[in-house]
C-alpha cells in the first residue's frame, strides 16, 4: 500500500474508531457506572445520526429538513433529542432488572428502526438522507476534509472523557457506584436510587446521539442500515468489556483495538478466494463472537480494569 | 447409644469472617437435639454448614463414620441426611403430591408406596390437601409438605430450622407432638428452635449457641433447669 | 366472516405457534438457568437450516427432517452451554447474556458461512389449501404447525407434571436452593432443560423457515416476540410461554385487520412492534406475567 494511502487508511480508522470511543464512553457511563444494560445502543445512535442530518441538511422534498443548521448545532440537536428519548425509555425501564432492560431496551432500538424505515416524510424511508454537511467545510477539501474531521470527533471524545471522569470521581459518581455494587444499602442510605439511574442513562443515551450524528456527517449519507444492532449495540459491547468496564480509558482503548483488529482483519479476508471474500464478514462476525467468549472466560476485567473500588454486580 | 452427628471444631462463613467459630456438639442415634439462641447467633449458618451450603474454614462433620465436610450438597440425601431449611421450604408451585414425589427422587426408598402412605399417617391434614399447591396452604400446613418431603427419602437424620416459626400456638402443639412420633420411628432430628421451653421438654440434648461459639451443652431438663438460660430464653418464669 | 378466518385468524394461530414453540425453550432457560437466552432465535434458524441441508440429501416433505435440525440444536446448545455458558454460571447472570448475545452472532455467522445469505425456500412451488365447509380456506402448512404445536403442548404438559425429569425441572424452576437440599441433580435438569428447548426451537425453525423462507436473520427476528410471550406466561411457566406465543402471535395478526372501518387497526409495517409495547407493558405493569410466573 503507498504511503498516502496507508495514511488515510489509518485516519478513517481513527474517526470510526474514535465514534466508538464515544459510544463506549457512553455505555461505560450506563453500564460501567450505573449497572444498566442498554442493549438498544443502536436506536439512541439512530436518533442522534437522523436529528444531526435533518437538523444540517439543505431543503429537500424527500424528508424533512431544510435548517441547515451548522454542524455543531446538528450535534448539539442530536444529544438533545437522543437524550430525551432516553429519559422517556429510562422513566419507563429503569427500574427493570438486568435482564429485562436488555429486552426493553432492545425492543425499543427495534421500535426506533420501525420508525426509521417506516416514517419516510421524516427520514426518507430506506433510501436514506444524502449530502449531510461535514464539519468546516468552507475551509478544507477532498480528503484533507478527513484530517480535519478526525481532529473534530477526537477533539469531542476529549471533551467526553474528561467530563465522564470528573463525573466519575464526583459525589454523583460515588452514589452511583453505590447503588450499582448494592442497590439496596445505598437507598437504605437515602440515595434516590431511580433518579441517579434515569441520570446515567440520559446522560448516556445523550452522547451516544452525539456519536450517531458525528456518523451521518462522516459519511456524508444515512439509512436505516447504519441502526444495525450487529455494527453498533453489539460490537460496543465487546469493545467495553475487552477495554474494562468501569475504566474510561479503558472503553477508549478497548474501541480502538477492537475496532483495529475489526478493520484489518477485512484487508486479510478480502484477500481470500473470491468465493471466501463474500463471506469475509461473516467471519469477522464469527470471529468477534468467539473473542467476546474470550473475553469473558478470561479477561473478565479487560484491559484496564476499573481502578477501586472493584466491579460488583448485585447477584440476582 | 451410638453418636450419629459428630460436629468438631466447625468454623464457617458465608466467604467473609467466620460466623460461626469453634463448634462442636454431637447427636446421638435416635435422639431429638435442639439448638437455641438469639437472632443472628448463627444457628441457621451451622445447618447450612451441615448441608454444605456455607465455606467451612476449619473442623470436621462425621455422620457414623463417614466424614461429610467436603461432600456436595446434593450427595447428602442420599446419604441419609434430609434438611427442611428455615423459610421457603416446600416447591410453591407444585402440588403436595408432587412436594412428596421429590423427596424421593435423590434417594429413592426400597418400597415408595410404604413410605408414602407412613409420611400420610404421620401427616393426616395433607390427605386432602394432596392436589393442591403447597404454595396455597397455610404456614403449618406447609412446614408438614416440607417435613414430609424430608421423611420421604426414609432418612437417618433430619435437621430442622425452625419448623415452628410464625405458627399458631395450636399448630406449634402439633408440630412438637410431630416431633416426638418422627423420633418413635427410629430417626434422629437436629433441628434449631425459637420456642425454647416447648423445644426443651422434648428434646433429649440442648446446645446454646451465642455470637457464633458454643456456650452451654447438655440434656433437655439440665437445661430447662439451668439459671443462665431461664434468664435468657425462658423469660424468667419457671 | 371467512375472511377474517381465512387470512387473519389461521395465519395469526401459526404464527403463534411459532413464537409458542421458541418461548418454551426461552421459558424453561429463565426460570432454570436464570438467564435470557439471545441466541435462541438463533438456534431456531440452525435446526431450519439444518432441515433444509438434510432436504437437499433426501427429497421428502421437509417436516420428516426435523429430527436432523433437532439434532444439530441440540448439540449446539449443549455444545454451547458445556464450553460457554457454565463457565460463567458462578458470576452474575448478566455475563451469561451477554455471552448468549455473542453467541447469537456466532450461530448466524456460521449460518451465513456455511449456508451464505440468501433467502432460501424449503419447498418449492405452491400447494393448495383445503377447502372446509365450502368457505373456510386453510393452508396445509398452518395446519400442519397448529396441530404439531397442540400435540407438543399435551406430551409437555405429561412430561412436566407426571414425570421424574419433568418435576424435577419445575422443582428447580421453583426454587433453585431448596431443588438442591433435596438433593435433586441440578446437571441433569440442566442438560434436559437444553435438550427440549433446542429440540422445540428446531421444530419452530422449520414452521418458520416453511411458513416464509429460510434467512440467517429469520430466528433474531423472532426473538424478541418470543421473550415478550415468555414474560407474558410468566418466566418458567414453560405452559404458560406456550399461551404467551398464542396471545402474542394473535395480538400482532390481528391488529391489522379492520376491526373500525376499512382501515387496519394498526398498520401492518408496524405489525412487529405490537410484540415489543407488550412486553414493555408486561415488565413494568405485571412481571411475573399472566400466570404468576417467578421475578427475577
Ligand atoms: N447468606 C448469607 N450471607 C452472608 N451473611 C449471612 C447469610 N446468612 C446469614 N448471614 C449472617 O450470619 C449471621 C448469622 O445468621 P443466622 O445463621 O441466620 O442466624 P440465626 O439462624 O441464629 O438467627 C447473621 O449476622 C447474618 O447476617
Ligand atoms: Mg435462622
Amino acid at each position: 500500500m503507498e504511503l498516502t494511502g496507508l495514511f488515510f487508511y489509518i485516519v478513517s480508522l481513527l474517526i470510526l474508531g474514535g465514534i466508538y470511543a464515544l459510544l463506549c464512553l457512553a455505555l461505560n457511563v450506563q453500564w460501567g457506572m450505573g449497572g444498566l444494560f442498554n442493549a438498544g445502543i443502536a436506536g439512541f445512535y439512530g436518533v442522534g445520526a437522523y436529528t444531526s442530518a435533518i437538523l444540517t441538511t439543505a431543503a429537500s422534498g424527500r424528508h424533512l429538513g431544510g435548517f441547515s443548521m451548522p454542524v455543531p448545532m446538528g450535534l448539539v440537536g442530536a444529544a438533545i433529542v437522543a437524550g430525551v428519548t432516553g429519559w422517556a425509555v429510562a422513566r419507563i425501564c429503569v427500574r427493570l432488572k438486568s435482564d429485562y432492560l436488555a429486552m426493553a431496551s432492545i425492543g425499543i432500538a427495534e421500535i426506533l428502526r420501525l420508525v426509521f424505515v417506516n416514517e419516510s416524510w421524516l427520514t426518507n424511508g430506506s433510501l436514506g438522507v444524502s449530502r449531510i454537511p461535514r464539519p468546516f467545510a468552507d475551509f478544507t477539501t477532498g480528503r484533507m476534509s478527513d484530517v480535519a474531521f478526525l481532529g473534530f470527533v477526537w477533539v469531542i471524545v476529549l471533551l467526553v472523557y474528561v467530563a465522564t471522569t470528573r463525573l466519575y470521581d464526583s459525589p454523583w459518581g460515588r452514589s452511583l457506584r453505590a447503588i450499582r455494587d448494592n442497590e439496596t444499602s445505598a437507598s437504605a442510605a437515602g440515595k434516590n436510587v431511580e433518579k441517579f439511574r434515569v441520570q446515567t442513562f440520559v446522560i448516556g443515551c445523550a452522547v451516544m446521539g452525539i456519536a450517531g450524528g458525528l456518523s451521518a456527517h462522516y459519511f456524508r449519507f444515512l439509512s436505516p442500515t447504519a441502526t444495525d444492532p450487529l455494527l453498533t449495540t453489539f460490537l460496543v459491547w465487546v469493545m467495553l468489556m475487552a477495554g474494562g468496564s468501569g475504566n474510561n480509558r479503558g472503553a477508549i482503548l478497548g474501541a480502538l483495538s477492537i475496532w483495529t483488529i475489526w478493520s484489518v482483519t477485512e484487508i486479510f479476508t478480502n484477500r481470500l478466494p473470491p468465493e471466501w471474500a463474500t463471506r469475509s464478514s461473516f467471519i469477522r462476525m464469527l470471529l468477534v463472537g468467539l473473542l467476546l467468549q474470550v473475553v469473558l472466560q478470561r479477561f473478565r476485567a479487560g484491559l484496564l480494569p476499573e481502578k477501586s473500588p472493584p466491579v460488583r454486580f448485585r447477584k440476582d | 447409644m451410638t453418636e450419629q452427628l459428630a460436629v468438631a471444631g466447625l468454623s464457617a462463613g458465608y466467604g467473609g469472617p467466620p460466623i460461626i467459630e469453634d463448634i462442636s456438639l454431637t447427636v446421638e442415634a435416635g435422639e431429638i437435639a435442639v439448638v437455641l439462641g438469639p437472632n443472628g447467633a448463627g444457628k441457621s449458618t451451622l445447618l447450612k454448614s451441615i448441608f454444605a451450603l456455607t465455606s467451612v474454614s476449619a473442623g470436621s462433620i462425621r455422620l457414623g463414620d463417614r466424614e461429610l465436610s467436603g461432600c456436595k450438597t446434593s450427595a447428602l440425601v442420599p446419604l441419609g441426611v434430609s434438611a427442611v431449611p428455615q423459610n421457603k421450604n416446600v416447591f410453591a408451585s407444585m402440588t403436595v403430591d408432587e412436594n412428596l414425589d421429590v423427596g424421593t427422587y435423590a434417594a429413592p426408598p426400597p418400597d415408595q408406596k410404604a413410605t408414602r402412605e407412613k409420611v400420610l399417617a404421620l401427616f393426616p391434614d395433607l390427605k386432602d390437601k394432596l392436589k393442591q399447591p403447597a404454595g396455597e396452604l397455610s404456614g403449618g400446613q406447609r412446614q408438614m409438605v416440607a417435613m414430609g418431603r424430608a421423611l420421604m427419602s426414609e432418612p437417618k437424620l433430619v435437621l430442622l430450622d425452625e419448623p415452628t416459626a410464625g405458627l399458631s400456638p395450636a399448630y406449634l402443639e402439633r408440630i412438637f407432638d410431630l416431633l416426638l412420633d418422627i423420633r418413635k420411628t427410629g430417626i434422629t432430628v437436629l433441628m434449631v428452635e425459637q420456642n425454647a421451653r416447648q423445644a426443651l421438654q422434648i428434646a433429649d440434648h440442648g446446645h446454646i449457641l451465642v455470637n457464633g461459639r458454643n456456650h452451654l451443652s447438655g440434656t433437655g431438663q439440665e437445661l430447662l433447669a439451668d439459671e443462665d438460660v431461664r434468664r435468657l430464653f425462658l423469660g424468667g418464669a419457671a | 366472516m371467512s375472511e377474517f378466518v381465512n387470512f387473519y385468524l389461521f395465519p395469526a394461530l401459526t404464527i403463534g405457534s411459532i413464537y409458542a414453540l421458541g418461548a418454551v425453550g426461552i421459558s424453561m432457560i429463565f426460570g432454570i438457568l436464570r438467564f435470557a437466552h439471545f441466541a435462541h432465535g438463533d438456534l431456531m434458524t440452525l435446526g431450519a437450516y439444518g432441515i433444509m441441508a438434510a432436504t437437499a440429501l433426501m427429497p421428502v416433505n421437509p417436516l420428516l427432517l426435523v429430527p436432523f435440525g433437532m439434532a444439530l440444536t441440540i448439540f449446539s446448545a449443549l455444545f454451547v452451554d458445556r464450553f460457554f455458558y457454565r463457565p460463567l454460571r458462578d458470576l452474575p447472570t448478566i455475563y451469561t447474556v451477554i455471552s448468549s448475545f455473542g453467541i447469537a452472532l456466532v450461530f448466524r455467522s456460521m449460518i451465513q458461512l456455511i449456508w451464505g445469505s440468501e433467502n432460501q425456500v424449503l419447498v418449492a412451488g405452491v400447494r393448495p389449501p383445503l377447502v372446509l365447509f365450502d368457505t373456510i380456506r386453510v393452508s396445509v402448512l398452518h395446519l400442519q404447525a397448529i396441530v404439531t404445536t397442540a400435540i407438543i403442548a399435551v406430551l409437555l404438559h405429561y412430561f412436566l407434571t407426571a414425570t421424574k425429569t419433568g418435576r424435577s425441572m419445575r422443582a428447580v424452576a421453583d426454587d433453585p436452593e431448596l431443588a438442591e437440599v433435596s438433593g435433586l441433580d441440578t446437571a441433569k435438569v440442566v442438560r434436559w432443560t437444553w435438550i427440549i428447548g433446542a429440540a422445540l426451537a428446531a421444530v419452530a425453525g422449520a414452521f418458520a423457515a416453511l411458513n416464509t423462507s429460510a434467512h440467517p436473520n429469520l430466528g433474531w427476528n423472532l426473538l424478541l416476540p418470543m421473550f415478550a410471550a415468555a414474560i407474558l406466561g410468566g418466566i418458567g411457566k414453560p405452559m404458560g410461554a406456550m399461551a404467551g406465543g398464542f396471545i402474542i402471535g394473535m395480538a400482532e395478526e390481528l391488529s391489522s385487520y379492520h376491526w373500525i372501518g376499512d382501515e387496519a387497526l394498526i398498520s401492518p409495517s408496524y405489525k412487529t412492534a405490537i410484540a415489543f409495547v407488550i412486553m414493555i407493558g408486561l415488565l413494568i405493569f405485571r412481571p411475573q406475567g399472566l400466570f404468576k410466573g417467578r421475578l427475577l
